[in-house]
């Protein structure tokens, strides 16, 4: 996928001058908050759960090497490959390879951001294999040949009619005069079009949620079944995960998925939640021949032991970018790679090089919502201002950034010299600002005057009143 | 609460911050004003500058450490130190302590951050006012600056003193706790976003219906008020400080008038 992060303001001024795209984030501020809410008020021991999830969490990223082994262990007992990938080529040729193992000319997928990751689609592709994607979100932008811009709700960008008219524009076989107006007739078209490609496919891909070291099984959550039918189905059957989707055992998952849906979409629970160990067994009425995962690192086990590593306890919720003033303001393909919003923000310049994906820690206010809000309680703001002192011990900031903050930090170390600067300079910006009291615009303030006034100040500074008594201030209170 | 055993007035050194220093010192008036009313006795250290956050977050760390020093150093002895901004109280009392970890100076940081407070939340949560002797004739909305919100918990305590002001009627804006879009050099750097951010809150101050936005931060306020303005809206803006202490017959924030 091609990496668009460097020209992030480009990306997000076209972003705010799409009005579809606008229309559509406004069911991301309306659908997904009010939910979550609800369902962590319903839950007196949310916050309980989330201590014990990050601890879960915590304890797995500190024994990552003991719990890979045990896992990959348990996945050989009982049948299945394990594969270690180190960087995103590594899993390409991996699963390239077990596709003409096994003669497969359709991949069926589920929802795997790991895949988006690695490029998967496009590769296969260009290796004469046909991946369809099952989840009807990853379906739709599929057709349309673009990427995810939520992690959970890959077509969040996209309006109910603009799916129509690809469904139209794309299933040429059926009826032209058919109705499409509501959500429930475009998942029936698609669940009726995939159902063939299902049992066509040769190989099944899916990402996971979680990984059980106690018993090599793979969990996947979805709304719509369509991974159960991917991973069943196919002869082949290949999990995508990253490291840090291990956990212990299944009571830990068990206690991570009860945060989980409710951070991500306010259900209690997700529709399907589906365990896989290991291929088809002597007398199991259904299953995959082969069962492989392929654990992918690309980049992840350098985080450990740095001020990022708490981000590997992420689970993909999506919480955070639902909560994001700046994801509701540009959407998730502004961001420019495969992950939006604050987790992006932090994950993506651990990824791909905080020189190509500088802007995204930087473009957040410290509102401190995803943070909040995270199940995980991951510190996002603070690790994204730790991509700012790397950028800054770097010197990867603009010139005219570092100047003028070496300019303002120079007199603010300097408490008399500040006054003295602050005490000239200030009254007279406030006589500039005249009756109004106000600039429509400033030299050097244009990043400010550009869309809004600058209050202009009062008067004399307050230090300098203070000094002079301030008593006549306080007289006229008083 | 207050510690009544000890029977002397608290001494208290008001963090100005450099935004009400140099543009709205009537807040800093304001906040002596309602901290002398509340049985304090408050002095000004001159050697104050900045908390330190442009620096901070833009990842000048050395900076920001010098300047945390020169702060740490200027307020000591003082019983408690009170800011009118839950984003600079916020910085001091949440993130001096974590630039100094493991140094000699590190638990002087934290003692100075333990005396940390926002205006507000010191005056209801530590010396227990429970009303303050104002008139307001009008509606307000009160905006939830981020910092003093998710870091210190100011919610509930503006509210209840702005409910004991005379004549003032309280009017909730719709998602009164989401960003204004300021975020310090975040509104110069990201502008186009940081307009959209604030084009949505101020619509949904322009539909509370009242006639006053107050907040506890003046760079939000700033904000805030200058998109207002922008866009052609009478709408006073004031520091809640202001109007608890009484003292809102100065010209609100950007005049006000177009
Ligand atoms: S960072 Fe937290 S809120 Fe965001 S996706 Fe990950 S777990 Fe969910």
């Amino acid at each position: 996928m091609q990496i668009t992060s460097p020209s992030f303001k480009e990306n997000s001024r076209g972003a705010l001058a799409d009005a579809q795209l606008q229309k559509a984030l406004g069911n991301v501020r309306a659908g997904f908050i009010d939910k979550r809410l609800k369902a962590v008020e319903a839950l007196p021991e949310f916050d309980l759960l989330r201590d014990n999830a990050r601890a879960i969490k915590d304890h797995v990223l500190a024994h990552l090497d003991l719990y890979l082994e045990a896992y990959e262990k348990k996945v050989t007992e009982s049948g299945g490959h394990v594969h270690w990938a180190e960087t995103a080529e590594d899993a390409r040729r991996i699963v390239l390879d077990i596709c003409r193992k096994a003669n497969a000319r359709t991949v069926t997928k589920g929802k795997s951001m790991i895949t988006e990751e690695i490029g998967l689609n496009d590769f296969l592709e260009a290796e004469g294999i046909r991946p369809v994607e099952t989840d009807l979100g990853e379906y739709i932008i599929q057709l349309r040949g673009e990427h995810p811009s939520h992690i959970i709700a890959p077509a969040v960008h996209l309006n109910k009619e603009q799916v129509e008219a690809d469904f139209r524009r794309v299933h040429k076989h059926l009826a032209e005069g058919r109705d499409l107006s509501e959500p429930e007739s475009l998942l029936g078209e698609a669940r009726s079009v995939l159902r063939s490609e299902y049992f066509a496919a040769d190989v099944g891909i899916t990402g996971a949620n979680f990984l059980v070291a106690e018993t090599g099984t793979s969990i996947i959550v979805t709304n719509e079944g369509n991974g159960d039918l991917t991973q069943i189905l196919p002869r082949v059957h290949i999990v995508m995960a990253s490291l840090e989707k291990i956990v212990p055992t299944l009571d830990d998952a068990s206690q991570i998925l009860r945060v989980l849906a409710r951070s991500a979409t306010g259900q209690d629970m997700s529709v399907y939640t589906t365990l896989s160990t290991g291929p088809r067994r002597p007398g199991d009425p259904d299953g995959p021949e082969e069962y492989h995962v392929v654990l992918l690192d690309n980049g992840r086990s350098s985080m450990l032991g740095t001020e990022f590593q708490e981000m590997l306890r992420c689970i993909r919720c999506g919480a955070c970018m639902n909560h994001c003033p700046v994801y509701h303001a540009v959407g998730g393909h502004a961001y420019g790679w495969v992950y939006p919003g604050p987790m992006g923000a932090v994950l993506t310049p651990s990824l791909i090089g905080v020189d190509k994906a500088g802007h995204l820690p930087n473009a957040s206010t410290f509102c401190g919502r995803c943070e909040e809000v995270c199940p995980m309680r991951i510190p996002l703001p603070k690790m994204m201002r730790h991509w700012r002192e790397r950028e800054f011990e770097r010197g990867l900031n603009p010139a005219t950034q570092r100047y003028g903050l070496g300019l303002w930090a120079f007199f603010a170390k300097r408490p008399r010299l500040y006054r003295l600067a602050s005490s000239l300079g200030i009254p007279v910006l406030s006589l500039l600002g005249g009756g109004k009291r106000r600039f429509r615009y400033l030299p050097l303030a244009g990043g400010w005057t550009k869309y809004r006034d600058l209050p202009a100040p009062e008067g004399r500074t307050f230090m300098q009143q203070w000094r002079d008594g301030g008593a006549s201030v306080r007289a006229r209170v008083a | 609460m207050l510690d009544t055993k000890t029977n002397s007035a608290p001494k208290v050194g008001l963090f100005v911050t450099c935004l009400v220093d140099l543009f709205r010192p009537s807040v800093g008036f304001a906040a002596v004003k309602l901290l002398e009313d509340a049985g304090c006795v408050v002095e000004v250290p001159p050697a104050q500058t900045c908390c330190g956050q442009p620096a901070y977050n833009s990842g000048d760390r050395e900076d920001t450490r010098a300047i945390a020093r020169n702060t740490i150093e200027a307020f000591e002895g003082y019983d408690y130190i009170v800011a009118p901004s839950g984003s600079c109280a916020g910085m001091l009392k949440k993130h001096y302590p974590l630039l100094f970890k493991g140094e000699a100076i590190e638990q002087q940081a934290v003692e100075f951050s333990n005396k940390v407070h926002e205006l507000v939340s010191f005056l209801v949560d530590v010396i227990g006012v429970k009303s303050v002797s104002a008139r307001h004739e009008g509606s307000v909305t009160y905006h939830d600056s981020c910092s003093g919100l998710r870091e210190l918990r100011i919610r509930s305590q503006p509210r209840a003193l702005l409910s004991s002001v005379e004549g003032l009627e309280i009017r909730e804006m719709k998602e009164a706790d989401v960003c204004c879009g300021f975020g310090g050099t975040f509104c110069v750097k990201y502008p186009d976003i940081s307009n959209a951010i604030v084009g949505k809150k101020t619509q949904n101050i322009r539909e509370s219906g009242a006639d006053t936005l107050l907040a506890g931060d003046l760079g939000c306020l700033m904000n805030m008020a200058g998109k207002l303005q922008r866009e052609g809206s009478g709408m006073k803006v004031r520091h809640v400080a202001e109007v608890l202490a009484g003292m809102d017959d100065t010209p609100p924030i950007g005049g006000g008038r177009n």
